[in-house]
């Protein structure tokens, strides 16, 4: 296997929360509660769930968006949780993200040209004219002509903006780009364009990928790996393909039997989806998805299971599906 | 089909007189109230930059002989009990009122949108603490505490801009933060987080200009309260000294012959009135002008 370009292990953030007087009560989000992944180079991870489960939180404390409270982050050799100041900002240069809202991703006082030259500038690889340059390329790079520069975001449409914010965050030339549900703000049709976007740059810039989604159909067809979240914690990690064909995971059953595959031949009774995601406030004792689980026995209720990795396919459950 | 190639003509400013003719009326017969007060506001700085040019006598020269004369030909507004004429003295405050109110309010701008703007970005408790120390200063009547700062300092022109910018410190702070709030949680800020911008750029070069445009309407309408207070406070003896012609000033003297002479006061008082009047009417023209729900109707 090649070398992992991102490594995550044991990543945790909880969120407290203080409130009431005189004797405040706290409460403990514990959105991201421990998971371990890692992506390799050029490779398209995809981290899906429901919303609610983290998988947004996890995305950004990778890039110390918001900062993790435990864990080890390393990116190419780098650890990124102990980088500061200027390592800090050397490491922005190498991993960036692209957001799931176009409309509030783009500063809407500043020209695209300008919104595309600045990190150029803060990081002092290009002013003045050749930063200019350089943002007409990456707007060509994303399907953009350059007359696009002097325009305000106003003018663009939502798949347009998007463009731009894949321009924006490939200027600094990462080698590793997280994006947050990409393509869920966008019409069908502009989805389509934005992830074949996403894909001709994977191959051309050998770029890696931690996509986020809620779309399982989006994430079968983008990524090489899968990892699926449930309340805070990875369930089961593994081949899109296998993961999705043969789940071991009872929920990772459920998420994929609820999204509907669009061939007549498949045609079935949608499988009745038990319950609500439990709030990660107070998360179900034992393992946390057996309200909600077909097969949960008395041990799901007390324990919760371990990660259990026979091939290349692992999953936290005690009575897995079989693989057949 | 490809989105990109759908990218609207940009508007082009024409640069004709013609052109520039029509968009002026277009504008007066769509916003006649913020074109009156336009119109104001101009009548007002015209005057006080040309007052020693257009002010028939020097402000502070005694004619003695004709003390509290009635508006007529050679003193068209009429004389105070020094016999100095008082359309000069009134063109001649204009500077003064202008320079207070666009000076103090300047002033509060700079530190009260800085205070409020920073304080918002941080946002917990150190927000907590600035805003309720905000509150604090908010809750004296802005009269009131003019007051208490010129009577401590002394009236002197400076002292004057100073109370002032002090009392509109807070409304600032509160007007920039209010905006700071939301648009920290938008992604453009979390974007150049990511890219690696410093606070200081996140707060002047990307946050700034989203908020000024709120912050400049409300400096507007605190200029017109920024001209009421300096004329209260010159009213009452703590403006400017004399003899400098203030248009508090002038009511307050001209109070002391207003059954003789009530015109000492009354044109002064109008000179105030129009201004406010003109200040508010512009203020509330762009208020309307940035309200996205007002926006975008032509």
């Amino acid at each position: 296997m090649s070398h992992p370009t991102l490594e995550v292990v044991g990543l945790k953030k909880h969120f407290v929360v203080r409130k009431g007087f005189p004797r405040p009560v706290t409460t403990t989000v514990r959105a991201v509660d421990g998971i371990d992944f890692r992506v390799d180079q050029g490779e398209a991870f995809g981290l899906v769930g429901e919303s609610g489960c983290g998988k947004s939180t996890a995305a950004r404390a990778v890039l110390r968006l918001i900062e993790p409270d435990a864990g080890a982050i390393r990116f190419a050799d780098t650890d990124v949780r102990a980088a500061k100041g200027s390592a800090l900002n050397a490491l922005r240069r190498h991993m960036q993200m692209v957001f799931q809202d176009p409309y509030s991703s783009l500063n809407p006082r500043r020209s695209i040209g300008r919104t595309l030259a600045e990190p150029l500038a803060v990081h002092g690889i290009a002013r003045g004219k050749a930063g200019r340059a350089m943002a007409a390329s990456l707007l060509a790079e994303v399907g953009l002509p350059d007359t696009a520069l002097d325009r305000y975001p106003h003018e663009f449409s939502g798949g347009q903006r998007q463009r731009i914010g894949i321009a924006r965050a490939l200027a600094l030339q990462p080698e590793l780009l997280v994006a947050d549900e990409p393509v869920s703000a966008l019409d069908v049709s502009v989805q389509a364009q934005v992830l074949l976007l996403l894909k001709e740059l994977q191959t051309r810039r050998g770029l890696a990928f931690v996509f986020v989604s809620h779309d399982l159909g989006v994430i079968r067809w983008f990524c090489s790996r899968v990892a699926v979240m449930y309340l805070g914690r990875i369930v089961e990690q593994g081949p899109v393909a296998r993961v999705f064909a043969r789940p071991r995971h009872p929920y990772t059953q459920m998420l994929r039997d609820a999204s509907p595959i669009p061939d007549p031949a498949q045609r079935g009774v949608l499988p009745r989806v038990v319950g609500e995601i439990p709030s990660a406030a107070a998360p179900p004792p034992g393992c946390h998805f057996h309200p909600r689980c077909p097969r949960a026995s008395d041990i799901c209720r007390v324990t919760y299971p371990e990660w259990n990795d026979p091939d290349g396919q692992g999953f936290a459950c005690h009575h897995p599906l079989d693989p057949g | 089909m490809n989105d990109a190639t759908q990218l609207r003509p940009k508007l082009r400013w024409t640069g004709t007189v013609s052109a520039g003719v029509s968009a002026a009326l277009r504008f007066v017969t769509r916003y006649p109230a913020t074109s009156i007060g336009v119109v104001l506001c101009l009548i007002v700085v015209a005057a006080a930059l040309l007052a020693p040019w257009i002010s028939p006598f020097d402000p502070n020269d005694q004619h003695i002989i004709d003390r509290l004369q009635s508006p007529n030909g050679t003193y068209l507004l009429g004389t105070d009990s020094f016999g100095r004429d008082v359309l000069s003295r009134i063109l001649w405050g204009a500077r003064i009122s202008l320079l207070v109110a666009v000076t103090s309010i300047a002033a509060a701008i700079a530190v009260g949108g800085t205070i409020g703007m920073i304080s918002g970005y941080i946002g917990g408790r150190v927000d907590l603490f600035v805003m309720q120390t905000m509150d604090v200063l908010l809750s004296f009547p802005s009269l009131i505490l003019g007051l208490i700062v010129v009577a401590l300092l002394g009236p002197e022109l400076i002292n004057l801009v100073f109370a002032i910018a002090l009392t509109a410190i807070a409304p600032f702070a509160r007007i920039a933060r209010a905006p700071v709030l939301s648009l920290k949680e938008r992604a453009f800020i979390e974007a150049g987080r990511a890219l690696g911008f410093s606070h200081t750029r996140i707060l002047f070069v990307h946050l700034l200009p989203n908020i000024l445009s709120e912050v400049l309407v409300m400096g507007s309408l605190w200029m017109a309260t920024a001209v009421r207070t300096e004329a209260s406070l010159s009213f009452i003896g703590l403006g400017v000294k004399p003899p400098t012609a203030t248009w508090g000033g002038m009511m307050r003297e001209g109070f002391e012959n207003i059954l003789d002479a009530p015109w000492l006061s009354v044109w002064p008082g109008i000179a105030i009135l129009l201004l406010v009047l003109g200040l508010n009417m512009i203020g509330d023209g762009l208020r309307d002008a940035t309200d996205p729900r007002l926006r975008g109707e032509t």
